[in-house]
């Protein structure tokens, strides 16, 4: 299911904070107190299997020293999870933020699954969403049983009691205790049947920029990447799959590639061969003396035009079974026969590669009796169970040792690498380190789906919307990553987000989805997943209906917008700030885009120039957002301001082409990415809100593109439907 | 058996002369902090500082480096301009998955080192070398002002104290 879809159903399904505790309670067994607080297994017990420490549940962990450590759920990959998940925590247990030390939580669905999946996920910009109530409760709980002790031992009221600082204190007789003194009588005390949560008005950390945990070892060279890994008697491998997708390896040189000093083993798999060596560039010489010769498959002849043909071709003649409707609102047909207006297009997104700065990798020792794995991965229990699958080890003796990632995108949502590595050190003895080049990153990525949309729209006598038609063509990360998750006849949630649903007042709307897999090519997903494809169409569609209109895009958006009130509040922001309506130099033009995408409302004003050889250079993007309750403002921006710069890679740049069944790019020279120079100015607002939290690590990136291409065409006059920027399209004659 | 000067400490490794700087430190003598992008100088990730100068250690063989002082991220703060760029980024949190951040930092404290005011263009030169994927450039611009800042008052705080 769509991210944004499947957090709909789950809290529809009633997996509220009720259900995720009992189901908690069901899948652990004993005094388990839900996912969130798994809790004592029996406070003596407890106490006696590690005495120096107090563990009321999954999450916390208090020693004898008072050192508070708390385990992290959900990965770290620059999103600032590992600031705001324990800023949760530590408000509700009443330690400095300063004081606790974090730790990688092992794979374990029951006591770590993210309560919107059910699953071990981190992703679909949830974290915050999934583990705003629960996190504060885990460290409510704790709270309470630390103060229930330090009262029982001074034989005072709990309720006469609070705790400060990591310290209990009974004000009446000014009497204070640590938390490291009481964790031997708290882990004897019986779990609280329910703990009361601050009320917000009484946050003192929840809402403030705090200081982000991870960042001091990440300025000196010691944080631990999955890269990082380094073990006794550890190999590096390096990669090379078949440049086609579904070919494999026919005839390689091993004796030449092992005639390379440092390398030890070369091990083929199906469709790949790897080079063992005592370091990269070992390991790399010998790939290339391998000189390896491919059965490319049926899809050597395959070129991105004949995807894109086949897509055309889709979306006029759906195939059997492979046609969804994802909305059907009003009467389309007989409105747009009665309007006189009407007005159509087409658009189209391109596959894009992740690229993330850390490329894949992996590091494994496989064993008799078991398995270890050293990456970062974005599902580390689906990580356990491929790896018990490919070992045939039960997935208890599968270790997975969570690392910081160097970007995650959703690229580490896949576990392709992780598969490879597994079935790589199965033939390895001792651990090995799988590490691809950027050219196997680029070349062997599963990428976001290339769409093909079909838009129309009919226009009464004033220029505003009557009907509205969407067709979405493209492939189904859901149905492949959940099978079985969409039934025939439905749309995939995902590709249809920020189409299906609308912040705009349109009387008759019609919103379709064709399933087309694309032969040849993996697809998976990609920062602002569904969104970032359709809030790019139908943003610029709006804008398009506008000039048709003749009307300025800001107030005909505004005339559309009286059922969003937060929408439309961000957007107004967005535009004062930005200096809507200014006059701009010539070949400069200013462009909005406005969306609910992730539970947040974001809109974007771009501002762009464009040179007379068409080169596009983005100067200045002001972003609004409304995000709910905010846990940690500074990130709220760092995100916003990433997401951007995201953004503004992939429409200028962004896109991988297939020519003979090859990804055509292979590193930063063919796949650009911005750099500095080219950075625009990013201001960044928040509308302050007291609304649920919604989701920041994508809605930056989603908003984007629509307000870049709508300042294009407000500079020159000239509409780009089909991404990366064309800028032979632009440039001046 | 090749020997090197890595922050300030004489190293042997066995590795062929044409072997890059970039693995013989992250695979050979373990020292990760220095990260690997793109293996072409194309992302700045592995950038350390070879007799001060910010280098791409992907590229450069360690035959190149006979005699010559090699600094990398695990001793930068240990330096004046790698201290202020250091405490700026802290400051400013400009980091987020942090993988480039490495090689930002070195470049940045080599361009502060050798230019105590960069102008924009100044960090455009020293800095579009860097690729970063989370997209922190706003913050790096703004981090390495400050840093130049706080140097500058570092500085004549220290020549008051040495002319009183």
């Amino acid at each position: 299911m769509g991210f944004e879809r499947m957090v709909e159903r789950s809290l529809a399904a009633g997996l509220n904070r009720r259900a995720f505790l009992k189901a908690g309670a069901a899948a652990g067994g004993g005094l388990l107190i839900g996912i969130g607080l798994p809790g004592l297994m029996g406070g003596a017990e407890a106490a006696g299997k590690d005495a120096a420490e107090f563990t009321p549940n999954a999450f916390v962990r208090i020693g004898r020293d008072g050192r508070v450590t708390l385990v992290m759920s959900q990965v770290e990959m620059g999103q600032g999870t590992y600031t705001s998940m324990p800023m949760l925590i530590a408000e509700e247990l009443e330690v400095p933020l300063e004081q606790v030390t974090l730790e990688h939580a092992p794979p374990d669905n029951k006591l770590y699954g993210n309560p919107l999946f059910g699953v071990q996920i981190t992703g679909g910009s949830t974290s915050v969403r999934a583990y705003w109530v629960p996190l504060r409760q885990a460290g409510a709980s704790a709270r309470s049983m630390l103060i229930a002790a330090a009262a029982q031992h001074w034989k005072v009221d709990p309720a006469a009691c609070h705790a400060e600082r990591g310290e209990v204190i009974h004000s009446a007789s000014a009497r204070k205790l640590k938390y490291g003194a009481l964790v031997d009588a708290a882990a004897k005390l019986p779990l609280p049947d329910k703990v009361a949560l601050k009320d917000p008005k009484d946050f003192k950390l929840i809402g403030t920029p705090a200081k982000r945990l991870d960042t001091p070892d990440k300025l000196n060279g010691k944080a631990q990447f999955g890269i990082d890994a380094q073990l006794p008697g550890m190999k590096i491998a390096t990669v090379a799959a078949c440049p086609v997708f579904g070919g494999k390896p026919v005839k390689f040189d091993e004796a030449k590639a092992r005639a390379t000093p440092g390398v030890r083993q070369v091990v083929a798999l199906d469709n790949a061969v790897a080079v063992v060596a005592d370091h990269m560039w070992a390991a790399k010489q010998g790939l290339a003396a391998l000189d390896i010769q491919w059965d490319e498959g049926p899809n050597a002849k395959l070129k991105t035009d004949d995807i894109v043909a086949q897509m055309a071709q889709a979306a006029e003649q759906p195939a059997a079974g492979a046609l969804a409707i994802a909305k059907n609102e009003g009467d389309v047909a007989k409105a747009t026969a009665a309007a006189p207006t009407k007005f159509d297009a087409v658009y189209q997104a391109p596959f894009l590669a992740h690229a993330t700065m850390e490329p894949m990798n992996c590091t494994v020792q496989v064993t008799k009796d078991g398995c270890d794995i050293w990456t970062g991965t974005q599902v580390i229990s689906v990580a356990q169970l491929v790896a018990s699958k490919i070992t045939g080890l039960p997935q208890e003796n599968v270790r997975v040792h969570n690392h910081l990632l160097g970007g995650g995108f959703g690229r580490r949502l896949e576990v392709d690498y992780v598969m490879q590595a597994v079935q790589i050190a199965k033939q390895v003895d001792g651990p090995v380190k799988v590490v691809w080049t950027r050219e196997e990153d680029v070349q062997h990525d599963m990428y976001r789906p290339y769409y093909y949309d079909k838009l129309s729209a009919a226009l009464n006598d004033k220029g505003m919307p009557v009907a509205w038609s969407h067709r979405i063509v493209g492939s189904s990360i859901i149905a492949r990553f959940i099978p079985g998750a969409i039934k025939p006849g439905e749309p995939d949630p995902d590709a249809v987000e920020g189409a299906a649903e609308t912040i705009y007042d349109i009387p008759n709307r019609h919103v379709d989805y064709v399933r087309h897999e694309p032969p040849g090519i993996p697809t998976a997903f990609w920062r602002g997943v569904g969104p970032t494809h359709n809030i790019y169409v139908v943003e610029s569609f709006i804008d398009e209906l506008a000039n048709k209109a003749g009307k300025d895009p800001l107030e005909y958006r505004r005339a559309l917008l009286g059922k969003s009130p937060r929408a439309l509040a961000v957007m107004n922001l967005a535009a004062e700030k930005a200096g809507w309506g200014k006059p701009m130099p010539a070949g400069s033009g200013r462009g909005i885009s406005v969306q609910f995408a992730f539970g947040s409302y974001v809109s974007q004003v771009a501002e762009v120039a464009v040179d007379k050889d068409g080169s596009v250079r983005v100067q200045r993007v002001v972003c609004v957002v409304d995000c709910g309750y905010t846990v940690n403002p500074d990130t709220v921006r760092a995100q916003l301001e990433g997401g951007i710069i995201f953004g503004i890679t992939a429409v200028l740049y962004g896109q991988i082409t297939l020519e003979n069944g090859r990804v055509q790019q292979s590193n930063f020279h063919n796949y650009r990415m911005l750099r500095m120079n080219e950075a625009p100015l990013v201001e960044v607002y928040l509308l302050p809100s007291a609304e649920a939290p919604g989701g920041i690590g994508e809605p930056g990136t989603s908003a984007l593109a629509p307000a870049v291409l709508n300042a294009i065409h407000a500079a020159t006059g000239k509409r780009l439907r089909k991404l990366p920027v064309d800028t032979a399209q632009l440039a001046s004659t | 058996m090749i020997t090197l000067n890595i922050n300030g400490k004489i190293q042997q490794a066995d590795v062929t002369p044409d072997t890059p700087l970039l693995w013989t430190l992250r695979d050979v003598l373990g020292m990760t902090g220095t990260k690997f992008g793109c293996g072409m100088a194309l992302c700045g990730a592995c950038t350390v500082h070879v007799d001060g100068q910010p280098t791409r250690s992907c590229v450069t063989p360690v035959a190149a480096l006979a005699g010559k002082k090699i600094t990398t991220i695990e001793a930068i703060g240990s330096t004046p301009a790698g201290k202020h760029i250091q405490e700026a980024w802290r400051d400013l949190e400009v980091v987020q998955c942090g993988y480039c951040q490495s090689g930002q930092i070195m470049s940045a404290s080599a361009l502060l080192a050798g230019n105590p005011h960069p102008s924009d263009e100044d960090i455009d030169n020293a800095m579009s070398g860097n690729i970063c994927r989370c997209g922190t450039y706003v913050r790096i611009r703004a981090a390495i002002k400050q840093a130049a800042q706080n140097a500058q008052g570092a500085a004549s705080a220290h020549s008051a104290a040495g002319g009183a």
